[in-house]
């Protein structure tokens, strides 16, 4: 197990390296003059010079990329322009945020989807099954950004239950319950599609797994049927499912982007936003960076998990 | 004795092995290993041996759906991996396969004539009224009813479908006929038919057979020389009669005796462990040596040759301490541990 | 393709969502001809008014526009861009994964690393970093959505394509002459294409939404065109004050994506064929039992340990009704071994599995029979109670122990839990036992090997471990079903030696379903011979193999090659056996007798006693002169 977890830490420093050259390579197909972005059109062409030679832009392309790669390796991301801050202090005040909101919806969607799925699974064709088809379907099927402003009108406006935008009060708030009562509404709009793929699958993964030889063997063992269905059934199906609850968290914190714009929550979703439309594009190279990375290494985990549950992968 | 019609020599493939970017490096397979053997034109070989001693690998090799690690094939005195060089369906002209699995061979989405005609058109050239011809006659050849012909595979009984594939393989016009456990997926009523219909065409056209299967008792009824595989290699070859009435290695033995025959006397079933050796790490002499009783120093430090037991005569064995004598299973024992 | 259609018009959701999509797809088709406001006329003094004004049907938005026109405008947009999108991704998807998963090796690993790259990033970010490339605009957030979903597509079509290049028949084609080129359009492409089109119409709904969110997030369509995206971006900064101007434009999305989703599922489950035929239903844990009347005991089972009287099991597929078992009936008296030998199809296993209700229903139903242990009959035991009966006073060995045991637990903790389920013993002890039996069935230092996963046994290693869980509570009978088929000779020849040894130690009664008659004639002391869901003949092992009296079973066993008889040819048996839902009158075997007259297609042929221990199912025994026609009959 060990062994395994070295050898695939180390397998993800060059998918680490081909997501920073990735990166590194779409921000420079960027048409125009980033000297130029920065200082405006009526900077001195000595003045742009000047930029052009401190942010390296006069070097050869991979050059570029190597002192780029190695300003990164040294915690340095560049400026933003637009704040007029290091881009890497930006980042991680909002990534924390978002990792907030995505973890909390992420936790929600796995709960309710995999036991949706389980009971729609051992109660085929029934009752249950059939409401919670039907609620998948419109799970997927609804655009999360539309259903967090519908959240928006029934629970803040309408209701006043819970607060329409922001992390915490303007006055007084902060504190763990504040936090929450702000998350509530977000994380589960956010929460909602990903929750219905994952039942959607866990459902028929529960049926594939159900019909196998092994679980008749249990049954002709004389195990009751929940002990078969949760302790048979279901950790094979969890090890299958292992890998699309990875996809689901790329969906999660993607979705975030758009949850965090209506919520107006301060996560790295709505930076990203904001920084393509002012085209600050070192806080979207750092910002994209910094989230697919810790996508990487959250699906370093994921597979971590999956090889410890299932003894038959091999190193 | 005129050329073999195939003459294999030190036929060798391995799987697997290499570098690893992290982590030990990988140790090859040998599938099958230093393999020599003469087909005559004519012949019915059979090939015996239980899983994982690499009989599918060596049919794989012969019709080229699969390149050896080492040795050399010569059909009728050329080099096969050359004459596939030269012309890729060169091979295929000459020998042809019959697989396993009868319905897993035949493309669910194609209808029969398809199947049928894509050797005709690719391998023979036939177009027109020549393909429509040749079809029919396939049909007829193998037993099928003509309007089968635009039936779907999934319509047909599995052996049925084995005779499509049997008349898939004969389209082609071969000489030889390499048969991958052609009867093991099927009932014994249908193996019988089948069995049946390869006599009648072995005869009608004048075909050369490689018979590959685990079941000894079909293999003794269709062959007049039978080789025995373990591990990757050849263990004993000899004619058919010869092997059941004499066989000298003790695997032989093992597997004679472990056949169960209706009404016939018990089996004898191997003490210890009837487990193959790891792959990985062969031991370094006769890989059966550790299953067999008869084994001493000497096997367990050399490989032995497979060779001729008495000078002129054809009866191989790569045994350093074959068995003389009769077989015959002891009819008092009773099928038990002993 | 009309079945296609027929089947998707059967599924309800999916013809509503069929309809619905058609519906608005019609209407955005014929929009530029429709009596509608001008989308991007603006007209300030009668912005934002409610739905249901006068001229506007929908209201008007922020800048006085008819929220009717641009909603169906913008759905056209939606639609086309969608589409468009996700068609790109197929095509392009769907090639990088034929080809990576045809050619293999090198191809391969290149494509799939690069695949790799693209799926490392969350899935919209991706996007967005393209957006903020090429600038906000339709098309390029068309190209940013086209591109992230590729590798979607290419991982699920690879997958595919190596499992079918891994088919026989595409060596088959190879050795028919045919090139890559030809195998990838002929052999590949018919068998992938359904694939491609199942994740195409789970797709599009997806990026239908995708896109409108790159819109919404003012990164997709552009001023002043507008898709239903950017009209809900724009609707949600009056989302308090003029509410409509949002939902209605949602709503919209939803519908559409609702209805592609719907129609997409509905394609899915039409092109699967195993939804057709129930594959994919789940097996309840007890099979159904509908028996149309109870049936008295037979006194003549009174001392038998198991006795089966005209059990049938049906498995009902759709309209039609397979008879798997059609009434079989037989005693085992305690200790015995009785074997069920017949070919496939037969019916051997579905009695074997019908004993303890184990048959997976949907779609097997046991239709008539009883079924008594000790003379309780187990068809009529609650569920609770046929479950203590399983795996204590009767246990399973099946046919595949890689398939049988379970692949993610250790061996031993399988035994354990046999044990545990019906003896209450401390886990500790228990692991003793579990030791102790994986011993008994002699598989060496078994403290070690219970520490390990059924993958890393040997095949015969494997079947002993499931033997070992059949003894864990020494039940009465042990139900062996095909328990050596998947092994080879030798294994196999140790596995009925330890069978055998068992059975002497425990005094455990077996019931052997195989298809051989040589190891029938190993191990069993008595043998049944089924054809066609029935017992053809019933008797002691010796006496059938020597003078069968059903012609089924002389033709059967003149099929077999005998080892060491080289000149005693196999004798086939022309034709097949009847499909199990088209069985004839008279015997099953009549079309494929050579000594069958119009009697044998007349009526129901009984089981009649021929000798004093021996029955067969027919009216002209071989070697008996003329059955008395009074023959007991059952």
């Amino acid at each position: 197990m060990f062994r395994y977890a070295l050898r695939r830490l180390l397998l993800t420093v060059p998918v680490l390296l081909g997501l920073s050259l990735i990166v590194f390579l779409i921000m420079s197909l960027i048409p125009g003059d980033p000297a130029q972005a920065i200082l405006g059109s009526y900077a001195t062409p000595e003045n742009l010079e000047r930029l052009r030679a401190d942010l390296g832009l006069d070097l050869p392309l991979p050059q570029q990329y190597l002192v780029w790669l190695g300003n990164i390796l040294q915690g340095d991301l560049g400026r933003s322009y637009a704040l007029n801050r290091p881009v890497l202090d930006e980042v991680l005040e909002r990534f924390g945020a978002t990792l907030l909101l995505a973890g909390s919806s992420l936790v929600i969607c796995i709960l309710i989807g995999v036991a949706a799925g389980i009971v729609s699974a051992v109660r085929q064709y029934g009752w249950s099954d059939r409401v919670i088809t039907l609620l998948v379907l419109i799970g997927i099927s609804v655009p999360a950004f539309w259903l967090g402003m519908l959240m928006i009108m029934a629970f803040s406006v309408g209701l006043r239950w819970f607060p329409a935008s922001g992390m915490t009060a303007a006055y007084g708030g902060g504190g763990l319950l504040d936090i929450l009562n702000h998350l509530v509404l977000p994380a589960i709009a956010l929460a909602v599609v990903a929750a219905g793929v994952i039942a959607r699958l866990t459902r028929s993964n529960m049926l594939e797994v159900l019909r196998q030889d092994y679980i008749r063997t249990a049954r002709a063992k004389g195990l009751g049927e929940g002990r078969v269905v949760m302790r048979h059934a279901f950790k094979v199906a969890l090890v299958n499912l292992i890998p699309v609850i990875g996809v689901q968290a790329g969906f999660v914190i993607g979705g975030a982007v758009y949850i965090e714009t209506v919520f107006q929550w301060p996560g790295i979703g709505r930076m990203l936003v904001n920084a393509i439309s002012t085209r600050d594009l070192m806080l979207v190279q750092g910002g994209v960076l910094v989230v697919a990375a810790s996508y990487v290494l959250f699906n370093l985990l994921a597979d971590l998990l999956q090889h410890w549950l299932d003894p038959r992968i091999q190193a | 004795m005129s050329t073999p019609l195939l003459d294999i020599r030190g036929l060798t493939r391995t799987f697997g092995g290499g570098r690893r970017w992290f982590g030990p490096d990988r140790a090859g397979v040998h599938a099958v290993q230093g393999i020599n053997l003469d087909v005559a034109r004519g012949d019915t070989l059979g090939i015996v041996g239980e899983s994982g001693c690499g009989k599918s690998t060596l049919a794989r090799l012969l019709v080229g759906l699969d390149t050896p690690s080492g040795g050399t094939i010569h059909y009728a005195g050329d080099d096969l991996q050359q004459l596939r060089a030269q012309d890729r369906h060169a091979l295929a002209r000459r020998i042809q396969y019959v697989f396993q699995d009868p319905l897993s061979s035949l493309n669910p989405r194609k209808r029969i004539r398809d199947i049928l005609a894509a050797p005709l058109r690719y391998l023979r050239g036939l177009e027109g009224q020549a393909l429509e011809y040749r079809l029919g006659e396939l049909m007829e050849v193998v037993n099928l009813r003509p309007e089968f012909i635009a039936r779907y595979p999934h319509e047909f009984s599995g052996g049925q479908a084995q005779r499509i594939g049997i008349a898939r393989a004969l389209a082609a016009d071969p000489e030889l006929l390499v048969l991958d456990e052609p009867v093991s997926a099927l009932d014994v009523s249908i193996q019988a038919q089948v069995l049946q219909l390869l006599r009648r065409l072995k005869a009608e056209f004048d075909l050369t057979y490689l018979f590959i299967s685990h079941d000894l008792s079909v293999v003794e009824t269709i062959s007049n020389r039978i080789a025995v595989m373990y591990f990757g290699r050849l263990i004993e070859q000899a004619p058919t009669r010869q092997l059941f009435h004499a066989p000298a290695h003790p695997y032989t033995r093992v597997l004679l005796d472990s056949a169960p025959i209706p009404g016939g006397p018990p089996i004898k079933a191997e003490e210890g462990e009837a487990e193959l050796p790891d792959p990985l790490s062969p031991p370094p002499g006769c890989a059966f040596a550790p299953r067999c009783p008869r084994a001493q120093d000497d096997c367990r430090h050399t490989v032995p040759p497979l060779d001729n037991l008495v000078a002129g005569k054809d009866h191989l064995a790569a045994c350093f301490h074959p068995i003389e004598g009769p077989w015959q299973r002891i009819a008092t024992q009773s099928a038990q541990e002993r | 393709m009309m079945t296609f259609i027929t089947l998707i018009a059967r599924n309800r959701l999916a013809a509503f969502g069929g309809v619905m999509l058609l519906l608005i797809v019609l209407l955005v088709l014929i929009t530029p001809w429709l009596p509608l406001a001008d989308p991007n006329i603006t007209e300030t003094a009668n912005r934002l008014m409610p739905p249901l004004s006068d001229g506007h049907p929908l209201g008007t938005d922020a800048l006085g526009r008819d929220i009717l026109s641009r909603l169906l405008w913008g759905t056209r947009i939606s639609l086309a861009v969608g589409v468009a999108a996700s068609l790109v991704a197929a095509l392009i998807g769907s090639m990088i994964g034929i080809v990576a998963g045809y050619f293999g090796g090198r191809t391969d690993n290149t494509l799939m690393r690069g695949i790799d790259m693209l799926m490392a990033f969350p899935y919209i970010l991706l996007a967005l970093a393209i957006v903020a490339v090429l600038g906000p605009g339709l098309m390029n957030a068309l190209y940013a959505i086209a591109i992230v979903n590729i590798p979607f597509f290419a991982r699920n079509i690879r997958g595919v394509t190596v499992g079918i290049a891994h088919r026989e028949f595409i060596d088959a084609a190879r050795l028919s002459g045919k090139g890559n080129l030809r195998i990838l359009a002929s052999e590949i492409l018919p068998n992938v294409l359904p694939v491609i089109v199942i994740t195409m119409s789970t797709t599009v709904g997806w990026m239908i939404l995708e896109t409108a969110g790159l819109s919404f997030l003012g990164l997709g369509a552009q001023p002043p065109q507008a898709d239903l995206g950017s009209m809900l971006g724009e609707g949600r900064k009056m989302m308090l004050n003029a509410p409509h101007v949002a939902t209605v434009p949602g709503l919209m999305i939803f519908l559409v994506v609702m209805s592609i989703n719907l129609l997409g599922d509905g394609i899915r489950d039409a092109l699967d064929p195993r939804l057709k035929s129930g594959a994919l239903s789940r097996p309840a844990p007890f099979t159904r039992i509908r028996r149309r009347h109870k049936p008295l005991p037979d006194p003549t089972n009174d001392d038998a340990l198991l006795s089966v009287e005209n059990l049938q099991t049906d498995f009902e597929v759709g309209h039609d009704t397979y008879q798997a078992v059609n009434g079989v009936s037989f005693a085992i008296q305690p200790n015995e071994c009785l074997g069920l030998v017949g070919e496939s199809g037969s019916g051997k296993s579905v009695t074997a599995l019908s004993l303890l209700g184990l048959v997976a229903s949907p779609p097997g139903v046991i239709t008539d029979g009883r079924v008594a242990l000790a003379g309780r009959d187990l068809l009529d035991l609650p569920h609770g109670d046929i479950r203590r009966l399983r795996g204590r006073d009767v246990s399973y060995v099946f046919q595949d122990p890689l398939a049988t045991l379970h692949p993610l637990f250790r061996v031993g903790d399988q035994l354990v839990e046999a044990i545990r389920q019906h003896q209450p013993m401390s886990r500790a002890d228990a692991r003793t036992r579990a030791v102790s039996l994986l011993g008994q069935v002699r598989i060496p230092n078994p403290a070690h090997r219970a520490e390990q996963y059924p993958h890393e046994l040997s095949g015969g290693m494997r079947q002993r471990v499931g033997i070992a869980m059949a003894l864990a509570n020494d039940p009465q009978l042990i139900i062996a079903d095909e328990p050596t088929t998947a092994l080879d000779v030798t294994v196999q020849a140790q596995i009925l030696a330890l069978i055998q040894n068992l059975r002497r130690e425990k005094g455990t009664a077996v019931l052997f379903i195989t298809h051989d008659f040589g190891v029938v004639s190993q191990i069993c002391d008595r043998v049944a011979v089924m054809y066609a869901g029935r017992i053809v003949e019933i008797g002691p092992t010796k006496t059938i193999l020597e003078t069968p009296r059903h012609p089924y079973t002389r033709r059967l066993i003149d099929c077999v090659p005998r080892l060491g008889e080289p000149d005693n040819e196999p004798v086939a048996i022309p034709g097949l056996p009847p499909a199990a839902d088209a069985l004839p009158e008279g015997c099953a075997f009549a079309e494929r007798c050579d000594l069958a007259e119009d009697a044998c297609r007349q009526g129901n042929i009984e089981l009649i006693a021929t000798d004093t221990d021996r029955q067969v199912r027919c009216i002209k025994p071989l070697g008996i002169p003329t059955p008395s026609p009074q023959g007991v009959t059952r």
